[in-house]
């Protein structure tokens, strides 16, 4: 597969350079929200769902952008981009499923706030994607960022029944856990060269 | 409703940040640039420096417009102040030492995202004065640096048997490699909150054993 096709862009995003995982992007909502599997589950649609808008206009924003070189705006733009892309899952998710809403409380605005996103929309812009290659990458991305949430919402889980020391609960086993994860995805690194 | 303001800086309001509220060990924000960049000490403390100036810079401005910043676009006004001086910090680091810049990458630009910045904002900066939100952002920003400072060496000195680039442990030493790799950023993280919830445990069973007579 060459570096650059669509497939090997989706498979890159998703599993090689997992973005939870392997670059250590939107780690709030991967350990804030992994707590449920369904909670984790919704929260990793709408990421996907905000990643996805916000790529596709910061792809546009990106060639005003260049076309009037004021690339130096670029964070501002984008940023703004995402708020609003934010904004507008939550006032949709609220019309149609307001027990979801509640579910994620807190985790939806902060979206806003989550490095997956403004990270994938500058990825694309530093790699010079065009269009088809940032909506795969944002597919990959999303699809992997869902990956990694589910898995760890699964384990967490199945840690509430285990017996631990007093020591080791909360956020440090959480974190361990996370490492082992991150050795497992480690496994992929070879994938597609 | 007018706010009322409490004035008085103690001690606590800047120690507050590095120990009882430290960002990262106590309140788990701002992961993401903790864990990615912290693989050599050096990387950790340009880190920690640029994330410290951008919180000072933000919340002085913010406290100074918190009477004029209507509530309703708070947030959005946070971020785009926050985001401003990320990109004087992004071109000044370009400035400096390209070589820093490309070893840290993305990371700079995402101090925006950092939750750390924006809680501050939010939680502190828009509700107090402004010389008390500067001895308490200089103290999250000196917390934040400790802790990204005590992983960095970890790593570093693991990872690859040196520290600042000086070797420590000679030629003999075999660097765990995984260390530097991302899964050993999560490993040495949870290896400090282990540590520290077993030294808080440990504290109040001492307090308990002395309350009892115990002892």
């Amino acid at each position: 597969m060459s570096p650059d096709s669509v497939s090997f862009i989706f498979l890159n995003a998703f599993l090689i350079n997992n973005f939870v995982l392997a670059m250590f992007l939107g780690l709030c909502p991967f350990l804030g929200v992994s707590g449920k599997l369904n909670t984790a589950w919704s929260m990793g649609l709408a990421t996907t769902l905000v990643m996805l808008i916000s790529s596709i206009s910061a792809y546009f924003i990106n060639e005003l952008l260049v076309y009037f070189e004021i690339e130096f705006l670029r964070l501002i733009c984008y940023i703004a981009v995402i708020a609003s892309a934010v904004q507008l899952v939550e006032m949709t998710m609220k019309k149609f499923s307001p027990g979801l809403f509640k579910a994620l409380g807190i985790f939806l605005p902060l979206i806003t706030t989550n490095c997956a996103i403004l990270g994938l929309a500058l990825f694309q812009t530093h790699k010079d994607y065009d269009l088809y290659q940032s909506l795969a990458y944002s597919t990959g991305a999303g699809a992997g960022f869902i990956l990694a949430i589910i898995l760890m919402a699964g384990l967490r889980e199945k840690l509430e029944l285990a017996d631990l020391p007093n020591t080791s609960q909360g956020a440090a086993i959480s974190l361990m856990l996370a490492g082992i994860l991150s050795l497992i995805f480690m496994g992929f690194a070879g994938l597609g060269s | 409703m007018p706010i009322i303001e409490d004035n008085t800086i103690t001690a606590d309001t800047f120690l507050t940040g590095i120990w009882k509220e430290n960002p990262v060990f106590v309140m788990l924000l701002g992961m993401c640039p903790v864990l990615a960049v912290t693989n050599s000490v050096i990387n950790a403390l340009a880190m920690g420096l640029a994330t410290t100036f951008v919180l000072l810079c933000s919340s002085t401005l913010i406290s100074l417009l918190r009477n004029a910043i209507p509530k309703e676009v708070r947030i959005a006004t946070y971020i785009v102040i926050i985001a401003t001086f990320v990109t004087i910090t992004d071109y000044v680091i370009q400035a400096i030492s390209l070589e820093l810049y490309n070893a840290l990458g993305a990371f700079i630009q995402l101090i925006v995202v950092n939750c750390m910045i924006l809680g501050r904002a939010e939680a502190y900066a828009s509700k107090n004065r402004l010389l008390k939100t500067l001895v308490n952002s200089l103290g999250m920003g000196i917390g934040f640096t400790i802790a990204l400072l005590s992983l960095g060496s970890v790593r570093e000195l693991l990872g690859n048997g040196s520290l600042l680039g000086y070797s420590v442990f000679g030629e003999a030493f075999q660097p765990w490699v995984v260390m530097i790799l991302p899964p050993g950023g999560f490993i040495v993280l949870g290896a400090w909150l282990l540590l520290f919830n077993w030294l808080k445990e440990r504290k109040a069973s001492l307090a308990l054993a002395k309350e009892g007579g115990l002892s």
